[in-house]
């Protein structure tokens, strides 16, 4: 809360205004507070710049190499080196966001709207469907996370896109079971009795009264998911199954480059880093976005 | 007076104890158990007793924000027990609430404006810039300023909170508002500016209430007729003359004598009430109130007395009584 008092002359009138600042806004300055958190922020950011300027910052084509130029060790010229055919790997990992920051979207995107449906109606209904619901996601959870991925990408062929797919399928428990707790939570309110008292019908409680009242802890979740589904489609993209040659995209670099893992070394040293580096990152701002939500949390 | 606006009859609502791995009803807590009373258009009823007696949950089943077990519901000569969501929505607009914690009956998320112009949206009530002039009115009426509109709920104070609650009540033009509570959560100088407001409005726009309270000189003051809850029952109902004057059953006689008077000379006689109140789960046999009553003969200990009526409309529930109708 902000305020300020104004005290007007001799006159006894005393004006006072309070402003006050959003939910949203209060929860960016405890976010700003935490240094982790910022160090997080500064990482997905500088992320996000390198796939939208990635033209003009790459000094390189990242599909096309000097075969005389293969496995030179970082200098000057290539200042990460360059792999088995010349590429520069700088230029590479650069490109790469690009696809990072698609697969983290697109991945997240579909548990999200799936996981999100599926939970908030078997919160919000409960008794049998809640039961149906929750039991098929336990299934799914029952999988080995990957094994279920890698099963799904073979299903499907092959494919950036598919791998993408597939890691959205697999992530839609998670979401599901967070947005159920939330659900179950909120809809306990009296503003949700107020609004079927108004005459609301379910879905526009749902979508105006419990949803928004739940955005917490699903922001909180797709920004930790992020990271994880980089890191997952990488692995796929590893054992063949993500993304095709020549694509730039880090897993198919490491996969790439592990034969000369002891001859050239920084061929899957730096798209490693780049992983490592990025997934750390959306998992400090998802930590901060937590802490920054929910204020009780840390008390 | 006018006619009857709200007929409930023998409403009842048990909700059920499950146990066991594989749930098996084991018992029910009758919240509400047979209750029965009529609202004339344009009075105030108000419905009395202490925590855990039924009353909220009679406020919220009339309003079928719960389903009830038995018994009906008739609102303006229709039976809405059995209706379905469909066939309640048109109802609705005439039966509106407002909720006792107005720190949590309106959501954090949704702007002034949004509370109040979302009843109008929902039953399709005139367009954007009606439903806004509309709000602009609401805020008026109920005290608060225009510019109030685009603020958020947790910027208002406790009172204010609460006439944003009762200007969401209004919005649609209900005939019957049942007010739950709505000032058991406020300061005492609040309850008073919003008891007025209450008052105020129902002047103007003829509406009916249902006003729900344990404060028994709240409901005194804005009630014409009172009826007394013990346990899921109604043990007494009358004008507020009849049951403030001359207070029949022994429950009611414990409740007034128990109201602090502001004279520190006045000696009164408090009767005090021995024990708790039952378990709603396993109530006592026959008359609910047995057990604590100073008056107590056998057959309350066997059978359930109904209300009966003593004349002028005063209605009590207490075997005491019965020699006076057959008489």
């Amino acid at each position: 809360m902000n305020m300020r008092a104004v005290i007007k002359g001799n006159s006894e009138q005393v004006e006072v205004t309070c402003q006050s600042r959003s939910l949203w806004s209060d929860a960016l300055s405890r976010l700003l507070r935490q240094k982790a958190a910022v160090l997080g922020l500064i990482i997905v950011l500088a992320l996000i710049a390198s796939a939208i300027f990635a033209p003009f910052i790459a000094p390189y084509d990242p599909e096309k190499g000097k075969l005389s130029d293969r496995l030179q060790p970082p200098s000057a010229e290539h200042w990460l080196g360059t792999d088995s055919q010349g590429r520069d790997i700088l230029s590479r990992i650069i490109y790469g966001s690009r696809i990072s920051i698609q697969v983290g979207v697109i991945t997240v995107g579909i548990s999200l709207v799936i996981g999100t449906f599926l939970g908030a109606v078997s919160g919000y209904f409960g008794g049998i469907l809640d039961l149906l619901v929750m039991r098929f996601i336990d299934i799914m959870m029952a999988f080995p996370y990957i094994l279920l991925a890698i099963a799904i990408t073979a299903v499907l062929g092959p494919s950036l896109i598919n791998a993408m797919i597939a890691i959205g399928i697999v992530g839609i428990p998670i979401y599901a079971r967070v947005v159920r707790g939330a659900v179950l939570s909120v809809k306990e309110n009296e503003y949700i009795d107020a609004a079927k008292a108004v005459g609301c019908t379910n879905g526009q409680i749902i979508w105006r009264h419990v949803l928004p009242n739940c955005i917490a802890p699903i922001i909180v979740q797709a920004t930790l998911g992020i990271g994880t589904a980089i890191l997952d489609a990488a692995g796929l993209s590893f054992l063949g199954l993500g993304a095709k040659p020549p694509k730039p995209e880090w897993g198919l670099m490491l996969n790439q480059g592990k034969d000369a893992l002891q001859t050239a070394p920084w061929t899957v040293m730096f798209p490693g880093l780049a992983i490592l580096l990025v997934v750390l990152g959306f998992n400090l701002l998802g930590d901060g976005l937590r802490d920054a939500l929910d204020p009780k949390l840390k008390d | 007076m006018a006619e009857d606006l709200l007929q409930v009859r023998d409403l009842k609502k048990y909700f059920p104890v499950m146990k066991g791995i594989i749930p098996r009803q084991v018992g029910a807590v009758k919240a509400v158990d047979g209750v029965t009373f009529d609202v004339k258009e344009g009075e105030t009823l108000g419905l009395v007793g202490e925590s855990g007696c039924g009353k909220s949950t009679t406020g919220r089943l009339l309003l079928r924000l719960l389903e009830p077990t038995a018994g009906q519901i008739i609102f303006n000569g229709k039976d809405i027990t059995r209706l379905n969501a469909r066939e309640m929505r048109p109802i609705r607009k005439q039966l509106q609430m407002v909720f006792q914690d107005p720190y949590a009956s309106l959501n954090p998320r949704m702007t002034v404006e949004e509370i109040l112009s979302e009843p109008m949206r929902v039953h399709g009530i005139g367009d954007r810039h009606s439903r806004v002039r509309k709000v602009m009115e609401l805020l008026d009426v109920v005290g608060l300023a225009s510019y109030h509109a685009r603020r958020y709920p947790h910027e208002f104070s406790g009172g204010q909170r609460q006439r944003i609650g009762i200007a969401r009540a209004l919005a649609v033009n209900p005939k019957l508002i049942i007010c739950d509570e709505p000032v058991s959560a406020l300061d005492v100088s609040i309850q008073a500016q919003v008891i007025n407001l209450l008052e105020d409005l129902q002047k103007e726009f003829g509406l009916t209430y249902i006003f729900i309270a344990h404060d028994l000189s709240v409901v005194k003051h804005i009630s014409d007729r009172v009826a007394v809850m013990y346990l899921g029952r109604i043990v007494e109902l009358g004008t507020d003359t009849q049951l403030y004057r001359e207070p029949r059953h022994p429950y009611t006689r414990a409740l007034l004598s128990a109201i602090p008077i502001p004279n520190p000379k006045h000696k009164k006689q408090r009767v005090i009430l021995k024990g708790d109140v039952p378990s709603p789960l396993n109530p006592p046999s026959g008359c609910h109130f047995h057990n604590r009553c100073q008056q107590v003969m056998n057959i309350c200990r066997t059978e359930i007395p109904h209300l009966q009526d003593l004349g002028n409309g005063h209605q009590v529930a207490c075997h005491l009584y019965r020699e006076t109708k057959t008489a």
